[in-house]
């Protein structure tokens, strides 16, 4: 039945007859359900804790996950933006390693200052960008058909820039980008006083953002949750954080790769929330048409998102080059599948519409956790891969599962 | 044997939260045509979903008797296999595949080594659409024809499958005049033939031409069955809305001020083949607080000139003027057109005007986000003020602002596009075929909503195929036939023999 008029059913709306107890049961459930991914990526951590002996958790681990999936999740941000207005990048990795070798070239062969080969690179993704966006967005052919262009012809140009050798080894200042570390500005101690500084700052932020949010929300008379679960969701959440900081503290401190992730996610959080440019990719990937007799300029978010991409492709080719200390002809290979993998796992619908930059974060999470404790327990590269296209497969399954349960049609 | 071939008792259906039929008992007599008709939601679609075992035995409860025996069917394979079919609303048809293979889809004619029998497949085919009136080659594609006769491919369909029991849900939604007389002429043919049909319609007319007893449902309950002769279109609309319904349209007392908008020698042609003329200089005018309707055939144009009007959104080579308040504007796209103070409410609201998945707050913020912003960023929280005021004001139906418009009934999603246009503070809006699709008890309130546009000084621009609509609630009307206006009637003069008269003009060649 198509529906369902003045009848509220929707689980967050909570029957004022039914007791206090099952109304906050409710609210949980509903919360849990909502957050069904994050719960995965805790059962995840769980088990790989359990499997390892709890090396999964140790703190040089824990910095070691960030850092080796920093690109990936760096990737994976632009890609699900790219999901959610109905499209797809198939050429990310092709066109990590063709930036990561133009950063070769400028940093080592031509000796270019390392901030100034950084933003040229960043120009050369933003130009991919360009290129693509031009024929996805204004000629009006499908991003499946450009990317997998886009990823034979950004692969073969890598190898023409690196003409069939390496290229090594990148100024320091370059390579932190992939292995340095914030840490030692306050002396040396056996926990880093930045870390868990910047840490508690964190956690103040986000308490005092959360506390704003539901004040404005009680302001406007919209329903928020009950304040023991809005208490203990912070408490859990300043948990982890914190133990999160008390790892990299006790080990080498905060990544730089970490900072660069921690202000794109800030900043794309808002983007896809608050800004019209994010509402209107959700307009989009919901209806084109709609979207269009709306006034919303469809093609120039479809170029723009494309551009979006390409810088934060050409960010993720360096971070990996700088972490190698190395542009080579293999970099980036298979990138653009973890990518989009992330994007699934976190939600992200393939029709477009739906998904998130914290989903695909989490998503890229998941398989970096599966990565990481597959490795540690000496599972071969083989069953990884098996595995990990099994947890996509699975995710996904979850998802349309969940969905048909909650009477969608 | 008794008479009735179909005898559904007591059925009662469920949903988490909504009882969507409550001891429906419907008995369908053998070889009549049996209208079911209802608001839209009351549970008529529930009731055939029922019947038809899309919602399988179990998951409702009281008993269904066919032909004299009590079926538990468990799909719709089961239900076909003794001869009830469902035409659905939207059709069921792969548009690439032609007439004789959709027709025969999951029942192909095999021959030797259970190979498809291409030639038996078409003769078969041929024959069924001889038996329903359609002149087309089975090898046809389905996207090559219109949807009128699709539906006949549907019906086509059906009979191939020894159909006892064809059920049709709102079977002319999209087609013109003359399609729905060939298709509801077919039904009193089959009629004949021994095929018991039932017929779920909004349009009373209809139902009054073919059928032979009519059950109201409202609120998931049968309310009464009636037979021919007791039919009335006021007992139906009572039975539906379950008050009398005295005034089909609000009073509306016209304000009307100087002119708000002009359009002068509007000429549009075809997307694909530039040298068809699709809207012929057309000149028309509206001023504030006027309601002005333009009326016309499907294919008339109208369409096409309000979407080329908004932002060139359809056609091509297109020229014209527009003048608001005598100074002359451009509309060359939509952005342009709703910052001239323009809106266009499409007449397909699911494909052009919602975004289904996303909640009724979105939607109505979709067309005028910049609102909303301060210092770059969304209000979020003032979004949800906004829309929460639309839906008391326009008494959108619905749990609350983040229910997904694609849950809504067709009558509160076009309240949420009318709220969605509305909150883009046009001057003029134009209304495509406004009332499509919805309930009588919300056309009312559409038609209430449109009256306060005027009285607030909009000019509003309806277009309608239904004569009666249009000269219920408009000021003034426009004819539009073959692309160009053929005439101009203020309500006074209006009559529905002069406006379809000039409806179906020919132009001067």
């Amino acid at each position: 039945m198509s529906d369902q008029n003045a009848t509220p059913v929707q689980g967050g709306l909570v029957n004022p007859s039914e007791n206090k107890a099952t109304s906050w049961l409710s609210h949980v459930l509903t919360d849990l359900g909502k957050n069904g991914i994050f719960i995965a990526l805790i059962l995840v951590v769980v088990l790989f804790t359990i499997l390892t002996d709890g090396i999964l958790l140790r703190p040089q681990n824990i910095s070691n996950l960030i850092v080796q999936n920093g690109y990936i999740l760096v990737l994976a941000i632009g890609m699900v933006m790219v999901i959610v207005a109905g499209h797809i990048d198939l050429s990310v990795g092709s066109v990590a390693a063709f930036v990561g070798a133009c950063s070769g070239v400028f940093a080592v062969q031509w000796g270019l200052p390392w901030w100034l080969a950084i933003i040229m690179s960043l120009a050369i993704g933003a130009l991919v960008g360009v290129w693509q966006g031009f024929w996805i967005a204004y000629v009006g052919i499908p991003a499946f058909i450009v990317t997998l262009a886009g990823m034979l012809i950004f692969r073969g140009l890598a190898l023409v820039v690196l003409g069939n050798s390496n290229i090594g080894s990148f100024p320091a200042e370059y390579r932190a980008l992939g292995n340095g570390f914030l840490t030692d500005v306050f002396g040396e101690f056996d926990l880093d006083p930045l870390t868990l500084g910047v840490g508690a700052i964190a956690v103040i932020a986000l308490i005092i953002q959360q506390v704003r949010t539901r004040l404005g929300r009680a302001k406007y008379g919209q329903e928020v949750e009950p304040l023991v679960w809005f208490v203990i969701k912070l408490v859990l959440i300043t948990a982890g954080l914190g133990f999160f900081a008390y790892a990299l503290a006790s080990y080498k401190g905060i990544p730089v790769t970490l900072i660069v992730l921690a202000v794109l996610v800030l900043i794309y959080g808002v983007v896809m929330n608050r800004t019209v440019f994010g509402r209107h990719i959700y307009a989009i990937g919901g209806n084109r048409h709609a979207a269009e007799l709306s006034g919303i300029k469809n093609r120039r978010v479809d170029f723009y998102l494309f551009v979006n991409m390409g810088i934060l492709a050409a960010l993720a080719g360096l971070i990996f080059t700088a972490r190698l200390n190395l542009a080579g002809p293999k970099a980036g290979d298979g990138f653009e599948l973890e990518a989009i993998s992330a994007a699934f796992i976190g939600g992200a619908a393939v029709q477009g519409g739906i998904g998130t930059v914290g989903g695909a974060i989490i998503g890229g999470l998941i398989i970096g956790v599966l990565n990481n404790g597959m490795s540690i327990l000496g599972i071969g590269i083989e069953w990884q891969q098996a595995v990990k296209g099994l947890v996509l497969l699975l995710a996904v399954a979850f998802d349309v599962y969940n969905k048909r349960r909650s009477g969608g049609h | 044997m008794t008479t009735n071939i179909l005898e559904m008792r007591s059925i009662t259906k469920t949903f988490p939260g909504v009882k969507a039929l409550s001891n429906v008992t419907l008995d369908v007599g053998r070889g009549e045509v049996h209208a079911i008709c209802g608001e839209n939601g009351a549970g008529k679609s529930t009731l055939m979903k029922v019947l038809s075992g899309v919602y399988p035995h179990g998951t409702y409860t009281g008993d269904i008797v066919f032909e004299d025996e009590v079926v538990e069917f468990k799909s719709i394979s089961d239900s076909e296999a003794k001869g009830i079919v469902i035409i659905h609303q939207e059709l069921a048809l792969s548009p690439y595949l032609s007439i004789a293979e959709n027709i025969f889809l999951n029942n192909e004619q095999k021959g030797a080594l259970g190979l498809i029998d291409w030639n038996r497949t078409n003769l078969e085919a041929a024959k069924l659409l001889a038996r329903v009136g359609l002149k087309e080659n089975p090898t046809t594609r389905i996207m090559d024809i219109g949807v009128g006769k699709q539906q006949l491919v549907e019906i086509a369909k059906a009979l191939s499958k020894r159909v006892k029991l064809l059920i049709l849900d709102e079977p002319t939604a999209a087609l013109n005049d003359d399609d729905s007389d060939h298709l509801l002429d077919l039904i009193l043919h089959l009629k004949g033939q021994g095929i018991t049909s039932i017929i779920i319609s909004h349009k009373l007319n209809e139902i009054k031409k073919v059928s032979d007893s009519v059950t109201v449902i409202r609120d998931g309950r049968a309310i009464e069955t009636i037979a021919k002769v007791d039919v009335t279109e006021e007992r139906i609309i009572k039975d539906m809305v379950g008050r009398d319904l005295e005034h089909r349209y609000p009073d509306h007392t016209p304000d009307i001020g100087s002119e708000i908008l002009r359009v002068e020698d509007w000429t549009a042609f075809h997307p694909q083949d530039p040298t068809r003329v699709m809207v012929d200089h057309v000149n028309l005018n509206v001023r504030s607080g006027e309601i002005v309707g333009i009326a016309g055939l499907m294919g008339a144009g109208r369409t096409e000139f309000a979407m080329s009007l908004f932002g060139r959104s359809y056609g091509s080579r297109i020229t014209g003027r527009v003048f608001k308040r005598g100074v002359e504007i451009k509309t060359r796209t939509v952005t342009e057109a709703i910052d001239n103070g323009i809106a266009y409410a499409t007449e397909d609201r699911k494909t052009y005007g919602l975004n289904l998945i996303e909640d009724i707050k979105r939607n109505i913020s979709m067309a005028a986000l910049h609102r909303l912003v301060k210092k770059g960023l969304v209000n979020d929280n003032e979004e949800y003020r906004v829309a929460n005021e639309y839906r008391t004001s326009m008494n959108i139906k619905a749990p609350s602002v983040l229910a997904k418009t694609g849950k809504l009934s067709g009558g509160n999603q076009q309240k949420v596009v009318l709220s969605k246009w509305i909150y883009s503070d046009p001057d003029v809006l134009i209304l495509d075929e406004p009332t499509r699709g919805i309930d009588v008890g919300a056309k009312y309130e559409i038609y209430t909503i449109i009256n306060k546009l005027a009285a607030a000084g909009k000019g509003v621009i309806v277009i309608s195929s239904e004569l009666p609509e249009l000269l219920g609630i408009c000021d003034r009307i426009y004819t539009l036939a073959e692309g160009a206006i053929t005439g101009e009637f203020p309500i006074a003069i209006a009559t529905p023999e002069t406006l379809i008269k000039h409806m179906t003009m020919e132009k001067a060649r």
